[in-house]
């Protein structure tokens, strides 16, 4: 398949040997998970379950609040000991709702409901639903509902599904692994995904590095799936791009890659799709991969969503020095994690911690507009103005060089000889920018109450002065 | 265990094996056939005046970042201004005086670069802004050029003859000797033809190897280009800038050549010449001073090869490529404005594409 070139990018160090190896283990029940209420981009869920209420393995134990919400259910039996609040895996590191459940060990799945039959002449509606209960999110790291994503036949005329298996960030190795391993469930979750989406066509993209995937993934495919290789080119793995290098066209800024025809799939949702689908089986477990040269042994493990960080970690024989950072996701794109004790989430594909000899800190030094920024970026934005103009608190001039659009991909700091923490800057405008717009909306808002209000004001004062002559003729009478 | 705070800090958590320091040793490295050899076309004085440049250079930046209250250790090691000196050294008469070198280091790094803030500040490039203030100030040492004398020759000053030639008494007048550049500018103006005094500068051969009357470090067209093909390949510097140049000076020079070979000299001429090669991969490469995008190097490169030809052939001066960097350099930002890339997903304008929009 001849495939479209891609502005940019960059050759980051690898690392994937590490675990690429290391065919996926199951870490033993943990003594406690922690399932946060909100593991997804969208609205919180409500707990269903109470202190000393007792679950089984799959059973739902928050519901959702709308088509952006989504369910979470209880990754085994055992006893629910409070709803509390503990530190989410999130940079802030503030505390947010969380099931914590005591597994009784006996691990009794629930009531689950029955696969569909024959999904791929199914009603679509249906499969939409049953991705919907099950709670599935992109488990690529983006943790956006995939049921709404499998809704977008019915605003688009899709033509592909692309499902990705690119896994561009260094150290990540769990997708490869689920492709090896589970190469079928992942071609029938994208079959049954494709139906949901009324799209003819299904290509895996797969990034070069990974042959033995690839080979596996295109025998398991069967000539039903288009398994394509991508060249090895930092952020392959970004939708936008890989859609752009399977179709050659550009998703519209702002826009969707919907826009253009393709909806984007991570491999491992391909799995849970599969898994919901035929098996009826919730999304309460997740293959990731440990790794960072502080890690004693780096793994590929498949937990169950709500362990604590730190039982992978000592799962992996503990960590052999201090850490300089701990990760959550890739190296490039990834988010710092505030500490070991939080817990997994659904988006989560990689813990990393990372050794001050592998992450080749330096000072910062004054920009020495070298441009490699420029030439690397790939969404084509001038990351050295940008931070110029983000310096000197210039955020709508920055914004109107396409701040939005950056995706925070890491490469233009990746690459900064002078090692301006670009992304940093880019990330605090972004939130300064959103901020501002939200206290737009406040003012208008609370204008257009303003307004309202004066209006409803002059019009009783009208009422009043239209019916006071009437009631004074009233009165007079 | 403890664990280093990151909170707050975005990704990435790795980075490119890249730093300044690492980025400025690789072009002087680059740098250090010429060098080496034309120290051993030139002498000792040339090896006198170089050292002198550099050390003047470093002395003179640690002043300025102890003035500015900046880390002076930490600065000094990025190797800036260690380049600036050598480049600027590169631009000299070989056997000009001390001062000189001191001088130009004061321009150079005192006026040109902390006068603006310091590494990245800068509009105009350091070593040009050198050169031209020297030339402009002191214009016969500063056209004091010689013929090559090489180390261990039997024309080659002794190393005694050599102090005196930097630090003493300065050139003796039997030596100098005309850049060809000169020498071809010179004539026209007493009204020989080109054609003519093309039979006496150099042939191709010599002017290639730097067997020619030059400044320090411009001579060696070859090792000059071993040096920056080199730093093509390690991604330090790209093709645009060198490229551009040369190619616009080459058409310029051959177009108006083959109109009158009597007024103008050929291109090839004007490539082997004067700091044409230095220029191109060393000078105008210079990353504060010239554009980010690939475009709008290519421009900057165009602009400076068409001026230096222009300067060159009408202006006064018979060498130009330090002016032609110089006003190229205040034309940066302005081209950088013009030459954004195309954002993704969106028209040149910055609207969005409509979606039925094929991409380029
Ligand atoms: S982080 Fe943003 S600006 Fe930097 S390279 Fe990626 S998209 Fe471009
Ligand atoms: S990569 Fe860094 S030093 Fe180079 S232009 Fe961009 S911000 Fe400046």
């Amino acid at each position: 398949m001849k495939l479209f070139p891609v502005r940019g990018g960059i050759h980051p160090d690898y690392r994937k040997g590490e675990t690429s190896e290391k065919p996926i283990v199951s870490l033993p029940m943990p003594a406690t998970l922690y399932v946060p209420l909100q593991q997804h981009i969208g609205v919180s869920a409500e707990p269903l379950v109470a202190a000393g209420d007792r679950v089984l393995k799959g059973q739902r134990i928050a519901g959702n609040q709308g088509s952006l919400s989504i369910p979470q259910h209880a990754p085994t039996s055992g006893t629910i000991r409070s709803v509390g609040e503990i530190t989410a895996p999130h940079p802030s590191g503030l505390p947010q709702s969380t099931i914590i459940l005591e597994p009784d060990g006996k691990d009794e799945w629930a009531e689950l409901p029955p696969p569909i039959d024959d999904p791929l002449s199914a009603d679509p509606n249906l499969i939409r639903k049953r991705v919907a209960e099950s709670g599935i999110v992109g488990m690529g790291g983006a943790a956006f509902p995939s049921a709404v994503k499998l809704n977008l036949g019915l605003q688009y005329k899709l033509r592909i599904l692309l499902v990705n298996g690119a896994e561009c960030e260094p150290y990540l190795t769990c997708d490869d692994r689920v492709m090896r391993e589970r190469a079928d469930e992942i071609v029938d979750g994208a079959r049954i995904m494709a139906h949901a989406l009324g799209v003819p066509r299904i290509i895996v993209a797969i990034e070069e590095n990974k042959p033995q995937a690839i080979e596996i993934m295109t025998k398991a495919a069967n000539g039903l799936l288009e398994v394509v290789p991508v060249p090895v080119q930092y952020p392959m793995g970004s939708e936008r791009h890989l859609a752009q290098a399977i179709t050659g066209r550009e998703t519209p800024a702002r826009g969707l890659t919907a826009d253009i025809g393709v909806v984007v799939h991570n491999v491992s949702t391909a799995c849970a799709v599969h898994q919901a689908v035929r098996h009826g089986r919730p999304l309460i477990a997740r293959v990731l991969t440990v790794s960072g040269r502080a890690v004693r042994e780096p793994k590929n493990i498949e937990t169950l969503i709500g362990t604590e960080v730190t039982e992978l970690i000592e799962f992996c024989g503990g960590l052999k020095e201090p850490p300089i950072c701990l990760v959550n996701g890739g190296p490039m794109m990834g988010q710092p994690l505030p500490g070991l004790k939080v817990p997994v989430v659904k988006g989560m594909s990689g813990i990393l911690a990372l050794a001050a000899s592998e992450v080749n800190q330096g000072p910062e030094r004054p920009c020495i507009r070298c441009g490699s920024c420029v030439t690397i970026c790939p969404l084509g934005l001038v990351p050295v103005e940008l931070a110029a103009f983000i310096r000197k608190e210039q955020l709508d001039h920055a914004a109107a060089l396409g701040l939005r659009d950056c995706v925070s991909c890491g490469s233009c700091s990746w690459v900064c000889p002078s090692r301006i923490p670009l992304v940093h800057y880019f990330n605090y405008a972004k939130g300064a920018l959103n901020a501002k717009d939200r206290d737009r909306n406040k003012v208008e808002r609370v204008k257009t109450m303003a307004e309202a209000h004066a209006l409803r004001v002059a019009k009783a004062a009208l009422a009043k002065q239209q019916r006071t002559p009437k009631a004074t003729a009233a009165r007079a009478e | 265990m403890t664990i280093l705070p990151v909170a707050g800090k975005s990704g990435p958590f790795t980075h490119a094996p890249n730093s300044v320091q690492q980025t400025m040793n690789t072009v002087l490295l680059a740098l250090l056939p010429a060098l080496v050899f034309n120290a051993y076309l030139f002498g000792w004085p040339g090896i006198f005046l170089f050292s002198v440049t550099v050390f003047a250079c470093v002395l003179i930046e640690a002043g300025c970042l102890f003035l500015a209250g900046q880390p002076v250790g930490a600065t000094l090691s990025d190797f800036s201004a260690v380049l600036t000196g050598t480049l600027l050294a590169m631009s000299l008469p070989p056997w000009a005086p001390w001062w000189i070198g001191g001088l130009g280091a004061v321009f150079a790094i005192a006026l040109a670069k902390h006068a603006y803030g310091g590494l990245g500040q800068n509009v105009f490039n350091p070593a040009m802004v050198a050169r031209v203030a020297l030339l402009i100030s002191f214009p016969v040492a500063m056209t004091a050029w010689v013929v090559p004398h090489p180390l261990f020759s039997a024309s080659a000053p002794t190393f005694h003859e050599s102090i005196a030639i930097t630090f003493g008494g300065g050139l003796p007048d039997t030596v100098s000797a005309a850049s060809a550049l000169g020498y071809v500018k010179t004539e026209l103006s007493r009204g020989i033809p080109v054609s003519e005094s093309m039979k006496r500068v150099p042939d191709l051969m010599d002017m290639a190897m730097g067997y020619r009357a030059g400044s320090l470090g411009e001579t060696s067209m070859i090792f000059i280009l071993i040096g920056g093909l080199f730093l093509i390949f390690r991604g330090i510097i790209s093709w645009h800038i060198p490229v551009g140049l040369m190619g616009s000076l080459f058409l310029m020079a051959t177009l108006f050549h083959t109109i009158n070979p009597d007024r103008f000299t050929s291109g090839v001429f004007h490539l082997m010449s004067g700091a044409s090669f230095l220029g191109a991969f060393f000078i105008a490469t210079d990353y504060v001073t010239s554009p980010v995008s690939n475009l709008g190097k290519l421009i900057f490169g165009i602009g400076c090869g068409v001026l230096t030809w222009v300067i060159r052939t009408f202006a006064g001066y018979p060498e130009g490529m330090a002016f032609s960097v110089l006003l190229m350099n205040a034309m940066t930002l302005i081209i950088d404005q013009y030459t954004r890339p195309r954002v993704f997903g969106r028209t040149r304008s910055g609207q969005p594409l409509s979606h039925k929009e094929k991409s380029p």
